[in-house]
């Protein structure tokens, strides 16, 4: 897919360089990369523009990342882009959690660009 | 891993006797796929001299207490160049960002290998200390393990103290 603007939220400044890094290896065209360090700094940059992508992790202060994909759903922002969750969080239940708030694919920290090709790229093929 | 193999089953029994082979791998499992570099359990402990740096994740529900990485500044430089793509001149703070996300990513794997952890165990945001004298002091843990890795000649050392409650 060409010409894609996402959205990488996470606390880590060097993780959200590291998943826009992978998100480029595994063949995505990113036009332009939003950072955010918080669910509630992700909100913010929704409302300031379009996005195609979403990356968020879940563990983060001020504002969770499922907090944040629960905010995302229940304020119509972002519509039509899918939401992934990048975490260390591997459980069940916390799989089943993030499904459930309204993510669409789920990858568990440490990962490969092979693994994130394999969970964005289905996500972005035209309908 | 992906959505496919979360891991499933919460009522697995926790053996502590497995924690040493679950941090063994979990570290090498970090280290071989963020930074292509292999890492082994070392014998010798790692430098405790000139600028260190630890990064502390605590860990709560069916464990209570944490998971330490401690390093010297040159390791701990040396592992942000290998997973940011860029060599730093310091232990600033992108230094001090990537050995958090390190420490995180180890204790996520490290308690991945059981359900009942994976799925029980909550982690802390990342705390990280640098400096060259201090001291890091935790309440005293039944469980207490200690192991030293090694990768390109660099060594640091995790510990992990806490109590069980699953």
């Amino acid at each position: 897919m060409s010409g894609i603007t996402v959205l990488i939220v996470d606390d880590s400044s060097v993780m959200r360089k590291i998943v826009e890094r992978a998100l480029r290896q595994a063949g995505l065209d990113l036009t332009k990369v939003v950072e955010a360090g918080s669910g509630r700094e992700g909100l913010e940059a929704l409302g300031a523009g379009r996005v195609d992508l979403i990356v968020s992790d879940i563990n983060m202060p001020n504002m969770d990342g499922l907090e944040f994909l629960r905010q995302i759903q229940s304020q119509g922002l972002a519509p039509g882009a899918p939401v992934v969750m990048i975490t260390t969080e591997s459980g069940e239940e916390h799989v089943r959690e993030a499904l459930a708030a309204g993510a669409q694919g789920y990858i568990r920290k440490p990962f490969t660009p092979d693994q994130v090709r394999e969970r964005v790229l289905p996500l972005l093929a035209p309908a | 891993m992906n959505e496919e193999t979360a891991v499933s089953g919460s009522a697995t029994p926790v053996d502590a006797a497995c924690f040493e082979e679950y941090l063994d791998r979990a570290t090498d499992e970090v280290f071989s796929t963020m930074m292509g570099v292999a890492c082994a359990p070392d014998r010798k402990p790692a430098a405790r001299d000139g600028e260190t740096i630890s990064a502390v994740i605590g860990l709560a529900g069916a464990l209570s207490g944490s998971l330490i990485l401690h390093t010297s500044g040159p390791a701990a430089m040396r592992i942000a160049e290998r997973m940011i793509g860029l060599a730093p001149a310091e232990v600033d703070g992108m230094v001090r960002d990537a050995i958090g996300e390190v420490c995180n990513m180890i204790a996520g794997a490290w308690k991945g290998f059981n359900a009942s952890l994976a799925s029980g165990c909550l982690l802390s945001t990342p705390t990280v200390v640098a400096g060259t004298s201090y001291e890091l002091f935790s309440e005293r843990a039944p469980i207490r393990l200690e192991r030293s890795y090694r990768f390109e000649e660099m060594t640091f050392v995790i510990t992990i103290a806490c109590e069980l409650y699953a």
